[in-house]
């Protein structure tokens, strides 16, 4: 199974050392890592997507909530949040075959990020699965190269004040 | 008292460290100094605290951890950048598996060269990450006090653990006003989990009905202080207890309810009585592997309740019915009221049935060698419990947590978890220091003897009575045993070809010593081993192939001994 959780922890070096420390001592597969700041410059955002069985899923969030730097972490559920994820992805194209891919840019919202005579970047937007539609529809040209974010969330009920825990 | 006239008011950050350990109650420090903490150690100079110049690093980690163990306090160890931090790493990881609180203050290359693969540079706060409970690197001298007043309650809360410090020579050396100390607050950090109603009501529950509870000790019991709820618990409950080498001694090893250690060398009965039982409390243990081999044939037929004050560890071997997730001494000390005291005279029946028909084997004296069991015996006959035992890793280990009686928690220093040789003797040490008004006993391999043998000239400097007794077979024992039973006698760089003369080095380090030899003599010895003043050596020359029975193959279930 897979698992989404998000992290609330301090903004100090190392935290994300911690962080991956952890999960990859402890043997869990990480699928995705995310970190970014947030509205306090004091804390960071960290969304991680692991895969394993469920003790281990259990487990993973019980040591996560342990380390020092962490003040809050959260199983999230796809219905309890917001998700989006960023990938680029770079195809071999002949100026002939332009419009084929970008038509296929269009029907996903995608965009143009960079051209060249020979390739053509595209930037995606959206949640995983319609990033991984985005390069199943590409599959059939060359891609050249390809970088993804992973998966960043935000859970639903952070629209709420929650000042007491920060 | 530092002359601080010529510097406006400020002072120097390695200054600011050494008051910072003052506030938070220092009285020990262990440690060994070098280039980039030469700053620091002239700060000490000055400092209310003792520091104890050890032989080794890692010596001064195990002692800071001996000295943790003996006494309930925080550990303090400090070491240079580079090669004296790593050489303190087996010293955190021992602390870090057996939940020992521990400070950690390491000397690192200036911040300008961090990075830059500097003389004695080591990545000290990256080495260190998986074998502490939190770890610092602090690049603003500003964030030293507060640094250093996290760690400490870091260390010494919740599930206690070691702390690790790195502070880079720039750090020490920078000149700043000193801030007043703020409140720590770290948030999301929960060291006293408040306790949940329904989860005592259904652990209250629980055992009403049992008609066979067994209650599995582990080192939250000491670090909790519960050794008196806990009494009250058992005896008013008709409990029997296994107790782990983490918990030897929280309930006493004399009295009837006690059944010794559990697991891979634990006693017979205790491991039958876990199989037999139909509810298994276990009080701030974490079901080892070497306490339960199998977790599916660990006790079958059992419910499992499990109070621990760190939340991970409920569920993470064994599936767990009842999870108390607080303090023990607080747990206990609601159950106590809330639980009608029931008699259970069937189960004590066949505890005591246990007990007759599969009591500890224990070799006869008969050959001319001394069997080491005797010197084990020896050693509790002659302490009564009133002694600090400290032992090594190994077969003299697991004699020692089968024979030594013990009737208080703290006096049996023991590393469980790492099982790291080497850890007796700086440990004994730093005990001794910590408790100067108990006699302090190292029960040690002659393996694992050799592994920290130069703290004999710290124990001899400061003229430390700690009485040493090695349990000299002659060979790597436990891993002789191993290849005994399960690898066809092939022994395996498992047998010395060369044995130092013990005596002869005790005696260049200023240490009394002899030898033992004959098994008529070996009472006679322990006696004047332990009344003879100072630091005293005996070494007892033993039978080689003597092995640690019983024993539960790795991966069996409580019920699978091993017949040789």
């Amino acid at each position: 199974m897979k698992k989404m959780i998000s992290l609330l922890v301090r903004n100090r070096p190392g935290v994300l050392s911690h962080v991956a420390g952890l999960v990859t001592r402890r043997g869990y597969n990480v699928e995705s890592i995310a970190a970014g700041p947030t509205e306090n410059p004091a804390r960071t955002r960290i969304t991680l997507v692991v895969s394993g069985d469920e003790r281990e899923m259990e487990q993973v969030t019980r040591q996560l909530r342990k380390l020092i730097d962490c003040i809050e972490v959260r199983d999230l559920k796809y219905s309890e949040a917001v998700t989006g994820e960023v990938a680029l992805v770079t195809v071999a194209v002949e100026p002939e075959k332009r419009l084929e891919i970008m038509s296929l840019a269009n029907t996903f919202g995608a965009r143009i990020a960079d051209l060249d005579e020979n390739s053509l970047t595209l930037q995606v937007v959206g949640s995983s699965h319609m990033v991984d539609m985005v390069i199943t529809g590409l599959a059939p040209y060359h891609i050249k190269a390809m970088a993804r974010t992973g998966l960043v969330a935000l859970p639903i009920d952070s629209r709420e004040n929650r000042e007491s825990l920060l | 008292m530092t002359d601080t006239s010529n510097t406006g008011g400020k002072r120097t950050g390695a200054q600011i460290l050494v008051a910072a350990l003052e506030r938070a109650g220092v009285e020990t420090v262990f440690g060994y100094p070098g280039g980039p903490v030469i700053t620091l150690y002239d700060a000490i100079y000055d400092a209310s605290f003792k520091h104890i110049l050890t032989r080794h690093e890692q010596g001064a980690a195990h002692a800071a951890d001996g000295y943790a163990r003996a006494t309930g306090r925080v550990g303090v160890v400090m070491a240079t950048s580079g090669p004296g931090a790593t050489n303190l790493v087996t010293g955190l990881a021992t602390a870090n598996m057996d939940s020992v609180p521990l400070v950690a203050i390491t000397g690192q290359v200036p911040t300008t060269a961090i990075g830059n693969d500097a003389f004695q540079e080591a990545d000290i706060y990256g080495i260190s990450l998986p074998i502490t409970k939190h770890n610092y690197l602090v690049k603003d001298a500003e964030q030293l006090s507060q640094v250093l007043a996290e760690a400490f309650y870091l260390a010494g809360s919740g599930r206690r653990g070691p702390i690790l410090v790195d502070v880079p020579k720039d750090i020490q050396t920078a000149l700043l006003t000193p801030a007043p100390a703020e409140p720590v607050i770290i948030p999301g950090y929960e060291p006293e989990p408040p306790l949940q109603d329904d989860q005592l009501a259904e652990l209250a529950e629980a055992l009403k009905f049992s008609r066979r509870p067994l209650a599995y000790l582990g080192g939250g019991v000491t670090a909790s202080g519960a050794e008196e709820e806990l009494f009250r618990f058992l005896t008013e409950n008709d409990i029997p207890a296994t107790a782990t080498l983490m918990a030897k001694g929280v309930f006493p090893d004399d009295h009837p309810l006690a059944l010794g250690l559990p697991g891979m060398h634990g006693t017979k009965y205790a491991n039958l009585a876990i199989y037999e039982s139909d509810l298994i409390l276990c009080l701030g243990a974490r079901f080892d592997d070497r306490v339960a081999g199998n977790v599916r044939r660990f006790a079958p037929n059992a419910r499992v309740a499990h109070v621990d004050i760190d939340a991970a560890e409920i569920g993470k071997r064994v599936d767990t019915h009842l999870p108390v997730v607080g303090d023990l001494k607080a747990v206990l000390a609601r159950v106590l009221k809330t639980v009608t005291p029931v008699a259970r005279p069937d189960w004590l029946r066949r505890i005591d049935e246990l007990k007759q028909k599969y009591p500890l084997p224990l070799p006869p004296q008969d050959g001319p060698e001394i069997k080491p069991q005797s010197v084990v015996l020896a050693i509790s006959e002659a302490t009564r419990g009133e002694a600090i035992i400290v032992t090594d890793v190994g077969q003299h280990q697991m004699w020692a947590a089968q024979l030594i009686v013990s009737t208080r928690p703290r006096r049996f220093l023991s590393s469980g978890g790492l099982g790291t040789m080497g850890y007796g003797l700086p440990a004994a040490m730093g005990a001794q220091i910590g408790r100067p008004d108990l006699p302090v006993v190292l029960i040690c391999g002659d393996g694992g003897f050799q592994m920290n043998i130069q703290e004999l000239a710290t124990i001899r400097e400061h003229d430390l009575p700690v009485k040493i007794a090695i349990i000299n077979n002659g060979c790597l024992g436990m891993v002789r045993q191993w290849q005994q039973f399960f690898y066809k006698e092939r022994y395996s760089s498992s047998i010395w070809k060369h044995e130092p003369d013990f005596v002869k080095i005790a005696e260049g380090y200023g240490i009394p010593s002899r030898r033992v030899t004959e098994p008529a003599e070996v009472s006679r010895a322990v006696r004047a081993l332990l009344d003879s003043p100072g630091p005293q050596l005996v070494d007892f020359k033993v039978d080689m192939f003597e092995n640690v029975m019983p024993m539960i193959p790795a991966g069996g279930g409580q019920t699978d001994f091993y017949e040789c």
